[in-house]
């Protein structure tokens, strides 16, 4: 490559590299995500509120919705909980803890599903156990919101983190000179920062679950009405040569899904979270 | 290389940065750019660089002009306030960059990168990575590698602001030194007076994109153009008056104001070791506070219906004896400088003067 | 602001907070792993090896493995790019390219699937113009290499652009004033300097890549022998009730995932060194 001289052969170097990724990402991300909301979208907003509202659909997404924010309320408990251990303790264990909490995002979902089905199908001992005490948990509604549990894990956490991180010693021995108790000092000086990175990492979990596959599909046994979620609905429809109903569906979970990514960005941005 | 700077300005959206902007640095000057933060010095050295662009304005290198050229491809060294050292490389590595960057053959570099390390007292770090090296050093490498690839300028923006004061004071020294053994033209952006007094052959005071004076420490000093220049340049305190009669009155002080018609606003500035008083009880001023300042005395004095003034002298001075709080003084200003103020008085004059300190 | 120190002697409470974390994240996280791995091994390693070696297994880890590295290589390359041009670029539409980014995070793998069936398969946008110049992309492996390319198209980009974010330009600029051209800086400062949370992405996309499933099923069909990776084997092994061959290969993957998740860490640490 000649070495270049002007400001504008410099300028016109960077003109391509732009426009070299603009197009790539249009090419890779946009042109897809075009032919997904424009197939959905075929036969207008009714025929999109109309695949989207026929029972098994109408059921598949509720059930998504419903298991997501179950699994979304335990995740912001147990995700604070766990940032806030992983920060301001030592103890022994407390590196592995903190690779653990990154394992979902390096097992692949598929796999997830396969341990869990293990772990608790009929044939495993402590599956066995529970259906001996008429829990049902494989095959049923809650196996698939411990799916979720599992892939969502590093969401609450690593949103806390930083912000636990970034606390200042200070703040926390001012508000106990000035004579407040533990659970005041937690309640009203460590907790409000939080609540920011909380409630988007939240979020992004409930975002993350709506759209599950691997190991919902492999847990839930997709009884229909009763453990099909959405994401697997609309692999049945396209199973049964149905693009147009999978496509509305779609682009249903799409809309919700982006909404609630923009919402969750925009709480990061105004609270001023960092990336993890 | 002589640099001539013609009429730069530049935006950031509505702020204006740099405002018709014009200087000539000779070949071989060593030229401070002297003003508050914000004052747009470091943009203009900065454009200087290439490393942003101007608006509108030309900057020309030994008469040829360099605005269209790639900052890799002017011959400009640079030295930036965090050093920006190539945290991966060794000092020598950092050294030689300029010249491998441009084809250079090792032997060439070898030779350059020992040079160097001589000359800014650097020999035996050559293996260190700039992590391992402390503030003093780190910049020390840095204008080591600016100079390496024989640069025809040398810009340095606020090249000594993230060292404390005294390895600044070293640094100085380095710079000084430097630009005696090796002449090359060099421009560096600093706020602290004292450093572009004590390093450079030429000072330009710059304030809100503008050149305020540009002149020798001396001139700058003892003859300050403007306004902004007085109350910047060393202490001053400062008061409004109204022309009347070619003087302006502070109080009981009377000021000669040749030159103004009667009825203009003026900025009254006077420094704060231009002054001298004594012990009278018959006096128009009490002294309020005397505070030591290490191996100076500040003396704050309240003028009757005057509001205060401050002053300044050596410890040892003869004038402050028998001066001590409470005490009455009679003041006497020795030099006084009168400009008129910019913002016009609308209403009735107002001829109580307000002490603003600098 | 300065660090707080961890506390080290905990109190009854604190004791309990960091009882129940591990065993949430034990019971949650650790037990489904080690339960696989004593079902997996309880027909005896002979056995799972044996299923694994089969010509159907091995395919498919081999489909896997190439469609991961393509995915790093491309990727990686636009990641790195992509990253310079949204930190270091101001332009019209960066906000627009900066949200198009993480599009990919928001869609669930089956509507990924379907969108590239929709302009790639039977009927769609392209259909004709494919059949024209007699390339396949649905069902076959071009396909799976698309779909995953999308999967994985945020994760070097983010990471790149992050530590791009905390480097800061200086000495990039440092080095265009010694003479170095764009090409010579981006070669010898900013790569060394970006090393490890490009390393990060690029580990990140090999795992996302080794999972991906929903995506390459509904795209690929999983074919055996044609478009059938390591995860849509598992899938098809579980449907034609082989559970001996699934869950090896699911041992492996996981097994895979658990080294992936040693780098993601090392890394981690590195980066946040720097």
């Amino acid at each position: 490559m000649s070495r270049p001289t002007e400001i504008a052969d410099v300028r016109r170097g960077r003109l391509a590299l732009r426009s070299g990724v603009l197009i790539y990402a249009a090419v890779l991300v946009v042109l897809p995500l075009g032919a997904l909301v424009q197939h959905g979208l075929v036969d207008g907003l009714a025929g999109l509120w109309r695949a989207a509202t026929a029972p098994v659909a109408a059921q598949a997404i509720l059930l998504t919705l419903w298991t997501a924010t179950l699994m979304a309320v335990v995740n912001a408990f147990m995700g604070t909980l766990t940032a806030w251990a992983l920060v301001r303790y030592e103890f022994t264990g407390r590196g592995l803890l903190s690779a653990l909490v990154d394992l979902p995002f390096a097992i692949p979902t598929l796999v997830t599903g396969v341990m869990l089905v293990i772990l608790l199908g009929p044939q495993s001992p402590l599956g066995g156990w529970l259906t001996a005490l008429g829990v049902p948990v494989i095959f049923a509604p809650l196996a698939i919101v411990v799916a979720l549990l599992f892939i969502t894990v590093p969401f609450v956490v690593r949103a806390v983190e930083p912000v636990l991180l970034e606390q200042d010693p200070a703040e926390e021995e001012a508000a106990r000179t000035l004579g407040a108790g533990t659970w005041t000092v937690f309640w009203r000086v460590l907790l409000p920062p939080l609540l920011p990175a909380i409630l988007s990492g939240t979020i992004r979990s409930f975002a993350r679950a709506l759209g599950e596959l691997g190991s919902v599909i492999v847990v839930s046994g997709n009884i229909p009405y009763r453990t099909l979620t959405a994401p697997i609905h609309i692999f049945g429809e396209i199973e049964s040569g149905q693009p147009g109903g999978a496509a509305a569906v779609s682009v249903v979970l799409l809309a919700l899904a982006l909404l609630l990514a923009f919402a969750a960005r925009g709480i990061e941005r105004i609270s001023g979270v960092h990336h993890a | 290389m002589g640099i001539r700077i013609e009429g730069l300005t530049k935006r950031f959206g509505d702020f204006l940065a740099v405002n018709n902007f014009s200087v000539r640095v000779e070949p071989g000057e060593l030229v401070a750019f002297l003003g508050p933060s914000g004052s747009g010095k470091s943009t203009i050295l900065r454009i200087v660089a290439g490393l942003d662009t101007a608006d509108t304005g030309a900057v020309y290198f030994n008469g040829a002009p360099a605005g269209h050229l790639h900052p890799s491809a002017r011959g400009v060294g640079f030295v930036f306030q965090h050093y920006a050292l190539f945290r991966h490389m060794t000092v020598e590595e950092n050294i030689a960059f300029g010249l491998r960057v441009q084809g250079a053959g090792r032997q060439r570099q070898a030779e350059r990168v020992a040079e160097l390390l001589g000359l800014m007292g650097l020999q035996g770090l050559g293996h260190r990575y700039p992590s391992q090296l402390s503030g003093g050093q780190r910049q020390r490498v840095a204008l080591a590698r600016a100079l390496a690839p024989a640069p025809k300028v040398l810009l340095l923006d606020e090249p000594f602001g993230a060292v404390d004061a005294k390895v600044r004071e070293e640094l100085r020294h380095w710079l000084r030194k430097l630009h005696d053994e090796v002449h090359v033209t060099s421009i560096f952006v600093t706020h602290d007076q004292e450093e572009a007094f004590s390093v450079a052959d030429k000072v330009m005071v710059i304030h809100q994109g503008r050149l305020e004076q540009s002149g020798t420490p001396d001139e700058i000093l003892d003859h300050p153009k403007t306004e902004f220049v007085a109350r910047f340049i060393g202490e001053a305190n400062v008061y409004e008056a109204t022309v009347q009669g070619r003087e302006a009155w502070v109080g009981p002080l009377r000021i000669p104001v040749p030159g103004l018609p009667d009825g203009t606003r003026v900025s009254i500035v006077i420094r704060l070791y231009d002054l001298k008083f004594w012990r009278d009880d018959g006096g128009h001023a009490t002294v309020v506070r005397m505070s030591t300042l290490g191996d100076r005395v500040k003396v704050e004095a309240e003028i009757d219906g005057a509001g205060r003034i401050l002053s300044q002298f050596p410890r040892r001075s003869s004038l402050l004896q028998g001066i001590e709080p409470g005490c009455r003084i009679h003041i006497e200003v020795t030099l006084s400088r009168a400009y008129a103020s910019e913002a016009a008085a609308e209403g009735p004059a107002d001829l109580a003067p307000r002490l603003r300190a600098a | 602001m300065p660090k707080r120190a961890r506390t080290r002697h905990l109190n009854i409470p604190q004791r309990a907070i960091v009882l129940a974390v591990a065993a949430y994240l034990g019971l949650l996280l650790v037990l489904p792993l080690g339960a696989m791995g004593v079902r997996a091994l309880a027909e005896g390693p002979g056995t799972l090896l044996a299923s694994l070696a089969q010509r159907e297994a091995l395919e498919g880890l081999l489909l896997t493995l190439i469609v991961a590295a393509i995915c790093v290589v491309f990727n990686g390359i636009f990641g790195i790019a992509g990253a310079l041009v949204l930190t270091r670029h101001r332009f019209l539409g960066r906000r627009v390219l900066d949200a198009l980014v993480d599009l990919p995070l928001a869609v669930s793998p089956v509507m990924t699937g379907l969108a590239f069936l929709l302009i790639f398969g039977r009927g769609g946008w392209l259909a004709s113009s494919l059949d024209l110049l007699g390339l396949k992309v649905t069902f076959a492996v071009p396909g799976l290499i698309l779909a995953t390319l999308f999967v994985t198209f945020p994760f070097t980009l983010r990471e790149v652009a992050y530590v791009l974010e905390e480097l800061g330009t200086d000495e990039d600029q440092a080095a265009t004033t010694l003479g170095a051209s764009p090409w010579q800086t981006f070669w010898l400062v900013t790569l060394p300097n970006i090393r490890f949370g490009l390393g990060y992405g690029i580990v990140l996309t090999l795992a996302r890549a080794l999972g991906e499933f929903g995506a390459v099923l509904v795209v690929g069909g999983a074919i055996s022998g044609r478009t059938q990776t390591a995860t849509t084997f598992i899938y098809n092994a579980l449907e034609e009730r082989q559970e001996p061959a699934a869950y090896s290969m699911a041992l492996v993957l996981a097994l895979v995932s658990v080294a992936l998740l040693v780098a993601i860490e090392w890394l981690k640490r590195r980066r946040g060194r720097e």
